[in-house]
């Protein structure tokens, strides 16, 4: 093939990724799911339910709307050293339109989280293309948030803004095989901190002070396979994102995932997933000299996660395939720099995570 | 300054020569990619509250294919 014909193709690539906002060729189906979750651990417990409802007008739109509540008993090791015991409830919302044109699908979604000290509303905008043959799926999306920060008793004192800039490729390698690499750029301004965390400067407590702005990025590889025989179903992933920031924190997370079919009615997940991060520049358990920035947030610690989970699905017969599902996850936090005060022992704790959701299509 | 005159030369002449390859899946092969089990995202709900876990608990963020949702849950 001439260089001239190649230059052609890769040009009307780039038009249909650029100049025709495109995903899937089909629109989400239409579903009902609802979720009670359960996060329980380091002294947080964070219950609710959850709810989501999708239908599709005139196979072009698919509208759906979601509702989300935290209701949260928070007891964390911060809270029992440096401050006391609270309970409040978030609750979030969304609204999103998918609209399909030939091999492309536009999206776009309102989303607002509501607690009492904490607002924040976000708005995205997705694109994706299915295109080579419907073997290449090219997606593009923006989103923006628009935080307002209070404090208990102060009020909304300060803002936060957030764009998130995201690229992703998922290709058919095989008629059993599947990969994604996806990038998402976030860039953050205004109040990144807690108005009510402190930090500890030759031993003294003081309010922490975080920088004013952020810059992150991250790609994440993913694989997924269909390793089952004639008659079997069994899939097996795995997915490795690397992160970095310019707070200098560095993070990898490894997953791997397998999940099977048992006859035609029940559906076993399992998975394994690591993480592992750098401290940020301005992070110190107990800072030995007064400095700009000085934070004592264990989130930006140096530490390591470990989540063993497992989930079972069971599919009624029926028109609506109703579909009942239980998951479990334990999750492990081990820091390496943040100080549990009560010991003087470096901080660790367990965590238990629980999903309880029924999905229906109609 | 010759490797910046020649590399284009040597690219051009070296695509020429190459076929964009075709799709070598068709669609009527991909029972098995259409199942869920290959898919993400087949749980919305579940899969946001297990990113928003991470979120608000790890420094790391994105690049998941799941919004987690803004909050001040720090």
């Amino acid at each position: 093939m001439a260089a001239t014909e190649l230059v052609r193709r890769v040009w009307q690539g780039l038009l249909a990724l650029f100049a025709v906002p495109a995903t899937a060729a089909v629109l989400p189906e239409d579903k009902a799911e609802g979720l009670y979750h359960v996060y329980d651990g380091g002294g947080v417990k964070a219950t609710g339910p959850a709810l989501l409802v999708r239908k599709s007008l005139a196979e072009r739109v698919s509208l759906s709307g979601q509702y989300y509540v935290d209701a949260v008993s928070n007891a964390s090791i911060d809270v029992v050293t440096t401050a006391s015991p609270f309970k409040e409830t978030r609750k979030a919302w969304g609204l999103g339109a998918d609209w399909l044109v030939r091999d492309s699908l536009l999206s776009v979604s309102v989303d607002k989280s509501d607690e009492p000290d904490y607002v924040a509303q976000t708005v995205s905008v997705d694109a994706s293309n299915d295109t080579f043959g419907g073997m290449t799926t090219v997606s593009i999306g923006f989103s923006r948030a628009r935080d307002d920060v209070g404090r208990k008793n102060v009020g909304f004192f300060d803002k936060a803004t957030h764009w998130q800039y995201r690229a992703g490729v998922t290709q058919i390698l095989s008629p059993r095989w599947l990969a994604s690499l996806n990038f998402e750029a976030v860039n953050d301004e205004g109040f990144l901190g807690s108005p009510y965390r402190v930090a500890r400067v030759f031993g003294a407590f003081i309010d922490e002070r975080v920088p004013r702005t952020r810059s992150s990025r991250a790609v994440k590889l993913r694989s997924v396979a269909d390793v089952g025989g004639e008659g079997s179903r069994l899939a097996i992933r795995g997915e490795y994102r690397r992160y970095w920031d310019n707070w200098d924190i560095k993070a990898d997370t490894l997953e791997f995932g397998a999940a099977r079919y048992f006859g035609t009615k029940w559906l076993a997940d399992a998975s394994l997933r690591w993480y592992k991060q750098g401290k940020a520049l301005f992070y110190s358990d107990n800072a030995p000299g007064e400095t700009l920035y000085v934070s004592r947030n264990r989130q930006l610690s140096t530490f390591k996660t470990l989540g063993i989970g497992g989930k079972l699905t069971y599919t009624f017969e029926g028109p609506w395939a109703v579909k009942l599902s239980g998951a479990y996850e334990r999750k492990q936090f081990r820091f390496s720099d943040f100080t549990d005060l009560r010991t003087d022992k470096p901080y660790s704790y367990d965590a238990n995570v629980l999903q309880l959701f029924v999905t229906a299509n109609f | 300054m010759t490797m910046r005159l020649l590399l284009p030369l040597v690219l051009a002449a070296v695509l020429a020569g190459c076929a964009v390859p075709e799709p070598w899946v068709k669609p009527y092969e991909r029972e098995r990619l259409a199942d869920p089990i290959m898919q993400t995202g087949r749980t919305p709900l579940a899969d946001k509250h297990r990113e928003h876990i991470h979120v608000v608990r790890e420094g790391a963020r994105g690049a998941t294919g799941v919004q987690g949702g803004g909050c001040g849950c720090n």
